[in-house]
């Protein structure tokens, strides 16, 4: 399984007075089983971006390629393709509609063209896997929590069994108890089930966390792509366009300068500590 | 696609119009929807045209952006004008196979497209250079005489407006759950008629649901601002006539007057 | 006396099946008492559920508790004949930005409550001009709101607030729906309205970083005050937010996980320049 974007352009409102470039030759490729991080502030294109993944968008100039198969050739089956790319909005729980929280997760499968068994089948797995309790299965889902809801709409695109899941802004409005379980979630998936993750966010230390790749979009265009060590060293550029590097990655960087001799790649709350511990240990010895 | 719809919408800019009361843009508007019925031939209707080109020009809004909220009634445009076409009895002019067009059929049809056509522009004109909340003032104040019949006028001004606020969010919203139902596989394209509509509804139940939401939201909001009807009510804008409105006025009756007369003396394409 | 006291209240609702019978009676707050003095700037913080926001709407007189008293500026909140001065004195601002906002314009949305209150037309001008300045939005008075910005559009609705002249304001969640940078705009907002205009601020939100400004800090979990005390206090007793699954500011934690490795650092550390001062205290050999 790959993704490549080979010089993608999107224009909004063509023509017209409020024409918006919002994507500018973007290319890039994901490989099977990588976890993606997305970034870039509101308007950078990201959500534009993801929307051409799964063919919901068509790009104004420009080709994707999934598997190597060109997805705006004329054939090329759209349907099968966003079973196999799986997005998730902004806000998930805003598209629930059935009487019920298994129902609606049906939804997904039973419009894959599968059997009621085999739909069904399916939603009870991504149901399990979202740590959904049994209990809720067939409750409204209007009558969920917000995190319940939300991992209930994520489950809905997981039945689809999507070999690449994307999510846009997946945390956004929730508490860090209903922020850490759906990001601990979306590791589980990426390791257990070796999905491949493309996550849009706009906080860093979730994608610290997390992503194992960082792209950062500015303007439409692609701005850095690399590890996020690798562009978090770059605190000046990312401040340029209204972003900022884990706090951790400023704390590092203090104490190098103040001569401690610390790991200024750290990113995480826990390297950080072992640079730091192992730093003055070295110091007091000497 | 929901982002052409212009019909309802403001497009913020300076103008006389914009400027105009909202009172003289409604009557204004009404009197030129009645000019377009009385309007029977060429001449009369080119005083409605160039009164409207006038407006248009004076508005400042691009024309483009007026005929962008064209776009979604051409479909309604098309049937009209062919019902007319087809079904207007009179002499023949055409004969295809079965079907007679006649002379009065393409009379009547060119001028229920110009008058449709005219009519929605000139509305829209007034929807375009009057604020939403600044329309629901004028059509309060315009109402207010209904008063005397327990007509809850206030309380429908407000119903307006706040539906004219919620109508680009929800056309937003449409358009992002539409999104997500076709990211599950949703189809609202194919399949018969009664198909098509049991489709439609992974997209209608969030819609309300979110409508319902928004609306609960909504309520709250404005009881926490002290919202308790239109009794003890100030307004921040309230509507006085200016001597710019006392003009507008005098040239709305000169133009119903001009059409008039040019609907007494003017070119007629038949005689009939 | 405090602007705001609240005297052990509790709030109930029921909560019905689908045929509409009572299936269970859920005390959303229980036994919360709060006096909130004049100038103060008080952040509440909860996970969801934790009874927080209905905390906020029994202040505005949207909810009444089924026992004890809630009283703003010596006024009962369970007496209707003093409704409207009690919403003039303490003003709310709510989560959603687009759901708040009644007119089509910005001015006009800012002059709503002053209409309301029969103020003549002169002054809510006056009015309006003033609190939309005071918020930085007086040359985005003209627009529609639907074209600004989230940050934007929660800072002229909480400019509609300021022009009611409120002795408090009550901000429930405004920052939850917002991007990092609408988070911040309205973050600074609120403490300039609190330093400057010497307006009563309360803060109810689920991001800690929001709350290390505050002059204090109540910690809501399941209807109930657990913590309260100023944000060094709190933010040293991680392992009980730990418990309660708050997070902590990211410098907090890493000083914590420092002291769990055995460096010595004071409690409470809330930012990275004081983490950063205290181990060169402690540690640098230079």
């Amino acid at each position: 399984m790959s993704i490549i974007c080979d010089h993608l352009n999107y224009i909004y409102s063509k023509g017209t007075s409020d024409e918006i470039h919002a994507l500018r030759d973007v290319s890039f490729k994901i490989d099977d089983g990588e976890f993606v991080g997305l970034i870039g502030h509101t308007g950078s294109g990201k959500s534009t971006l993801v929307q051409h993944l799964n063919g919901l968008l068509r790009a104004t100039s420009g080709h994707i390629y999934y598997n190597g198969e060109d997805i705006y050739d004329r054939d090329y089956d759209m349907r099968s393709l966003r079973g196999k790319v799986g997005l998730v909005f902004q806000y998930p729980e805003h598209q629930l509609f059935e009487e019920t929280v298994f129902k609606d997760v049906c939804f997904g499968p039973k419009n894959l063209g599968l059997s009621q068994r085999d739909a069904e089948l399916r939603s009870f797995a991504a149901l399990k896997s979202v740590k959904l309790p049994d209990e809720y299965f067939d409750v409204s889902p209007f009558d969920l929590s917000g995190g319940q809801k939300r991992r209930a709409a994520i489950a809905g695109v997981l039945a689809m069994k999507p070999e690449v899941l994307v999510l846009d802004e997946p945390t956004a409005g929730l508490d860090p108890e209903g922020r850490d379980d759906i990001l601990g979630l979306l590791r589980d998936l990426h390791e257990k089930e070796n999905i491949t993750i493309i996550l849009v966010s706009h906080s860093m230390e979730d994608i610290a966390d997390y992503a194992k790749r960082l792209i950062v979009m500015e303007k439409g265009s692609i701005f850095m792509d690399g590890r996020p060590k690798d562009i978090f060293m770059n605190i000046p550029e990312l401040e340029s366009i209204g972003l900022a590097a884990p706090q951790v990655t400023y704390i590092m960087r203090e104490l190098e300068k103040r001569g401690f001799g610390v790991d200024v790649t750290a990113t995480t709350i826990d390297e950080a500590a072992d640079s730091i511990v192992r730093a003055v240990m070295r110091n007091s010895i000497i | 696609m929901m982002r052409d719809i212009t019909l309802g919408q403001y497009y913020q800019t300076d103008s006389v119009l914009h400027r105009l009361d909202p009172r003289v843009k409604i009557v204004g508007t009404l009197v030129y929807i009645v000019s377009l019925f009385a309007a029977k031939n060429v001449t009369s209707y080119l005083v409605a045209t160039t009164f409207l080109a006038i407006m248009i020009i004076i508005s400042r809004v691009p024309f483009s952006f007026i005929v962008r909220g064209m776009k979604t009634i051409v479909f309604i445009l098309l049937i009209t004008v062919l019902f007319n076409l087809l079904l207007t009895p009179g002499i023949p002019a055409y004969t295809i196979w079965k079907i007679t067009i006649s002379y009065e059929g393409i009379r009547s049809a060119a001028y229920t497209a110009v008058r449709l056509t005219f009519l929605i522009l000139g509305s829209s004109l007034m929807t375009l250079t009057t604020t939403p909340n600044n329309l629901t003032d004028g059509l309060e104040s315009l109402m207010k005489p209904l008063k005397v019949f327990r007509v809850p006028v206030h309380e429908i001004a407000m119903m307006m407006s706040i539906a004219l606020r919620f109508i680009p969010i929800l056309m937003e919203e449409t358009d992002k759950i539409m999104k997500a139902q076709l990211s599950r596989g949703a189809d609202f394209e194919s399949g018969g008629l009664i198909k098509r509509a049991r489709n439609l509804i992974p997209l209608l139940v969030p819609l309300f649901v979110s409508a319902f939401r928004r609306a609960n939201d909504l309520a709250m909001a404005m009881e926490a601002r002290c919202y308790h009807g239109g009794e003890g009510r100030t307004k921040m804008k309230p509507l006085i006539y200016k001597s710019r409105d006392i003009a507008a006025y005098i040239l709305i009756v000169i133009y119903f007057l001009l059409l008039l007369t040019a609907q007494k003396y003017g070119f007629k394409l038949i005689r009939s | 006396m405090g602007i705001i006291e609240a005297d052990n209240i509790a709030y109930e609702y029921l909560r019905r099946d689908e045929e509409g019978n009572v299936e269970a009676i859920v005390r959303a707050i229980d036994g919360v008492c709060l006096n909130i003095r004049k100038g103060e700037f008080v952040a509440i913080l909860g996970g969801n559920g934790s009874g927080k926001s209905t905390l906020a709407k029994q202040i505005n007189a949207i909810l009444y508790p089924c026992e004890g008293t809630v009283t703003v500026d010596g006024k009962d909140t369970a007496d209707e004949d003093k409704l409207w001065e009690i919403r003039q004195c303490a003003g709310m601002v709510f989560q959603n930005p687009d759901n708040q906002i009644i007119g089509s314009v910005v001015e006009e949305d800012v002059g709503f409550g002053p209409e309301n209150m029969g103020i003549p037309t002169k002054e809510i001008r006056e009015r309006v001009d003033e609190a939309l300045k005071i918020l930085g939005m007086y040359e985005y008075r003209k627009h529609s709101p639907m074209r600004l910005s989230g940050g934007q559009k929660q800072r002229v609705a909480i400019a509609g607030v300021v022009a009611m002249h409120p002795k408090c304001i009550i901000m429930d969640e405004p920052t939850a729906m917002l991007d990092p940078s609408g988070r911040k705009e309205v973050i600074r907002a609120a403490r300039a309205l609190n330093d400057v205009e010497k307006i009563t601020i309360i803060l109810i939100t689920h991001y800690m970083e929001e709350t290390i400004y505050a002059d204090r800090i109540v910690v809501m979990d399941k209807g109930h005050v657990s913590m309260t005390g100023t944000p060094k206090e709190i933010f040293s007793r991680i392992d009980e937010l730990k418990a309660i699954r708050l997070d902590v500011p990211q410098s907090t934690y890493l000083a914590y996980e420092l002291r769990k490795r055995g460096l010595h650092l004071p409690d409470g550390i809330l930012s990275d320049k004081e983490l950063v001062t205290e181990l060169c205290r402690s540690y640098a050999t230079i």
